[in-house]
C-alpha cells in the first residue's frame, strides 16, 4: 500500500496535509450523489484504506471541476486525487460506475479512429455498449433538425500519425 | 543613432512585402525626420491591432455548438480579427482523456499546439473545455524535460513559443471593451442576464490564469458594456455536470436544473455562457427537467458571442439564435432586439 502512497504524492496529491475542514465537500457539485465526499476519500488515504477509495463511486462521479482544489486551504489537491484514483482503479479493473468508463472509452476509441469525435456514432456506440438502445432518442433527431449533427464522420488527414501517437502513449 | 537605426531594422520581422514597404522604410524615414519615437510607438500599436490567430474550433463548434462557431466568426469579422483554422486539428481529448490517461490528455492537445507553431500564430479557443486542455498541455511544454517527452510521443517539434487564450479573454481583455462598445449599434437595454463561467474557463487558476476563479468579471463587464443589466447570482462558477450528461443524465439534470432555478431566483431572464458543453446541459434538456421536476423550465441560454453579435447588428439567423432548444426569440423580440 505504501507504493500507492508514494505514487499519488508524486502526482501532486498532498493528502497527509489535510486537516479535514470539509471545504472540498461543501463546494463539490456531485457530493450529493457520491457515496463518500472528497473529504472522506482523503481520510481513507490517511487511514491507509485504499480498497475503499478505489471501489468508491465518488471517483467516477467526480466531474473534475476543480472546485475542491481551488478552495482547499491546505493545498491537498483533491481533484488530482480523484483523477489518480480513477485511473488506477480502472487499471485494476475496479469500476463502480461502468457507464462512465464505457462512455470515456468509446469517446477515446473514436478519437483514435477519426481524429475528431463524430457525435452520432458516439451516442449509438455508447448506447449499444451500455445496453440502453433508446437513450436520448428524442434529443438526437432534435439536434439533427437544427443542423447540429453530421451523419457521416470524417477522418483527419493526419490520422495515420495520430494513431501512432496513441500507440506510443499506450506503451 | 546608428545603433538605434540598426536595432529598428534588426528587430523588425515583416509578415509581407507590402508591409515591409509600408512600414519599415516609413519608420526609418520618420526616425530621421524627427518625432520618431512616438510615430514608432503609434505604428506598433497599429500593427498589434491587426490581430491574427490560429483558430481551434474543436469538435463542438461545427456541430452541437454551431451557434458558438457562427457567432464567433461574425464577431471576429466585425472586429477585424483574422481567425485562421489550424489545418487538420484533432480532438483535444476533452474530459474523456483527462479521466482516463493523464499523458494522453496532454499529448492530444499538444499536437494542435505543434501545428499552430508551424503557423507561427498564437491560438484562440472559444470552447472552455478545449481551452483548458490546450493550456494544460502548454504548461507542460514549458518544462524542458517534459517537452522532450512530448515531442517524442508526438513525433513533432515543439518549441513552446506560442500561447493559447480563450475567446472570452481575447475579447474582454485584448481587444478590450471600448473597441467592442464602439461597434454596438443596438444596445441590449432591458435584458436581465446572469453570466455563467462554469469550471474550465477559470479553474485551475494556475492553468487558466485570466480571471478570478471565485468571482470572475470579464463576461460581466462585456455584457454591461453592451447595455444589458447583469445581475449577481451564486452560481457563476458552479459545475453544470459536465461529461456526466451521457452516462449519468439523472445527475446532470439535477445539477443543471438547480442552476437554472437560481437564475429565476436571481430575477434574471437568461443565462450567458462561453462553453458548448454547459450550453447543451443547460439549454437542451429543459423539457426533461420540466417533466422531472414538475415545474416549467424555460430559460434562454446564450453564448456571449451571440449577444455581442446581436448588439453589433447581425441578424439572429447569422448568429444561430434560432437554433437553440429553448427558444430565445420571444425574449429578444419582447425587448425589441429583433
Ligand atoms: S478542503 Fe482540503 S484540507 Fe479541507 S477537508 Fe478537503 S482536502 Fe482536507
Ligand atoms: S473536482 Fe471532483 S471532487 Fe472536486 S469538487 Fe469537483 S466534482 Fe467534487
Amino acid at each position: 500500500m505504501n507504493k500507492f502512497r508514494n505514487r499519488i504524492m508524486e502526482a501532486g496529491v498532498d493528502f497527509p496535509a489535510c486537516y479535514q475542514c470539509g471545504k472540498c465537500t461543501a463546494g463539490c457539485p456531485v457530493a450529493f450523489a457520491m457515496d463518500y465526499g472528497p473529504r472522506q476519500i482523503v481520510r481513507f488515504l490517511q487511514l491507509g484504506m485504499w480498497e475503499e477509495a478505489f471501489s468508491s463511486h465518488s471517483i467516477w462521479l467526480c466531474t473534475a471541476c476543480d472546485t475542491c482544489s481551488t478552495r482547499c486551504p491546505r493545498g491537498v489537491n483533491p481533484a488530482q486525487m480523484m483523477d489518480w484514483l480513477r485511473v488506477e482503479a480502472g487499471r485494476q479493473g475496479i469500476v463502480a460506475e461502468p457507464k462512465v468508463k464505457i462512455f470515456n472509452d468509446t469517446f477515446l476509441k473514436l478519437v483514435e479512429k477519426y481524429g475528431r469525435v463524430p457525435e452520432v456514432e458516439l451516442v449509438i456506440r455508447y448506447n449499444l455498449r451500455s445496453g440502453q438502445v433508446f437513450k436520448d432518442a428524442r434529443l438526437g433527431p432534435a439536434m439533427l433538425r437544427r443542423g447540429k449533427l453530421h451523419l457521416i464522420p470524417r477522418r483527419i488527414r493526419g490520422i495515420g500519425s495520430l494513431r501512432q501517437v496513441f500507440k506510443r502513449v499506450k506503451q | 543613432m546608428m545603433l538605434i537605426l540598426s536595432s529598428l531594422v534588426l528587430n523588425y520581422r515583416p509578415s509581407s512585402i507590402a508591409e515591409l514597404e509600408n512600414t519599415a522604410y516609413k519608420r526609418i524615414f520618420d526616425f530621421i525626420t524627427d518625432g520618431a519615437v512616438w510615430q514608432h510607438e503609434g505604428q506598433q500599436k497599429g500593427l498589434e491591432k491587426q490581430m491574427k490567430f490560429a483558430y481551434f474550433p474543436g469538435c463542438s463548434l461545427n456541430t452541437t455548438g454551431l451557434e458558438y462557431g457562427w457567432s464567433t466568426r461574425a464577431v471576429a469579422t466585425a472586429l477585424d480579427i483574422t481567425l485562421q483554422e489550424i489545418p487538420d486539428w484533432n480532438c483535444c481529448g476533452a474530459s474523456s482523456a483527462h479521466w482516463t490517461d493523464d499523458w494522453l490528455s496532454l499529448v492530444l492537445p499538444a499536437r494542435n499546439l505543434a501545428l499552430a507553431e508551424q503557423m507561427g500564430l498564437d491560438v484562440v479557443a472559444p470552447c472552455a473545455g478545449c481551452f483548458s486542455r490546450l493550456r494544460a498541455a502548454e504548461s507542460v511544454i514549458r518544462q524542458p524535460d517534459r517537452r522532450a517527452e512530448l515531442q517524442e510521443a508526438l513525433g513533432m517539434p515543439l518549441n513552446g513559443e506560442i500561447k493559447t487564450c480563450s475567446l472570452l479573454d481575447l475579447l474582454a481583455n485584448r481587444v478590450g471593451i471600448p473597441a467592442i462598445q464602439n461597434k454596438v449599434v443596438k444596445p441590449l437595454t432591458g435584458l436581465r442576464l446572469v453570466c455563467y463561467y462554469g469550471c474550465l474557463l477559470v479553474r485551475p487558476p494556475g492553468i487558466t490564469g485570466f480571471d478570478d476563479p471565485e468571482n470572475p468579471q470579464s463576461m460581466d463587464q462585456l455584457m454591461k458594456a453592451l447595455g444589458a443589466a447583469v445581475l449577481d447570482w451564486p452560481c457563476k462558477t458552479e459545475c453544470c455536470g459536465g461529461n456526466l450528461a451521457t452516462p449519468r443524465t439523472d445527475l446532470t439534470l439535477q445539477i443543471s436544473g438547480n442552476l437554472l432555478k437560481t437564475v429565476y431566483a436571481a430575477g434574471a431572464e437568461a443565462v450567458v455562457t462561453a462553453c458548448p458543453l454547459c450550453m447543451i446541459n443547460l439549454d437542451a434538456r429543459q423539457k426533461e427537467m420540466t417533466k422531472r421536476f414538475g415545474r416549467l423550465f424555460q430559460v434562454p441560454v446564450f453564448y456571449f458571442t451571440e449577444l455581442i453579435g446581436l448588439s453589433m447588428g447581425f441578424a439572429p439567423e447569422t448568429l444561430g439564435l434560432n437554433r437553440h432548444f429553448t427558444d430565445t426569440l420571444p425574449l429578444l423580440s419582447g425587448q425589441a432586439l429583433i
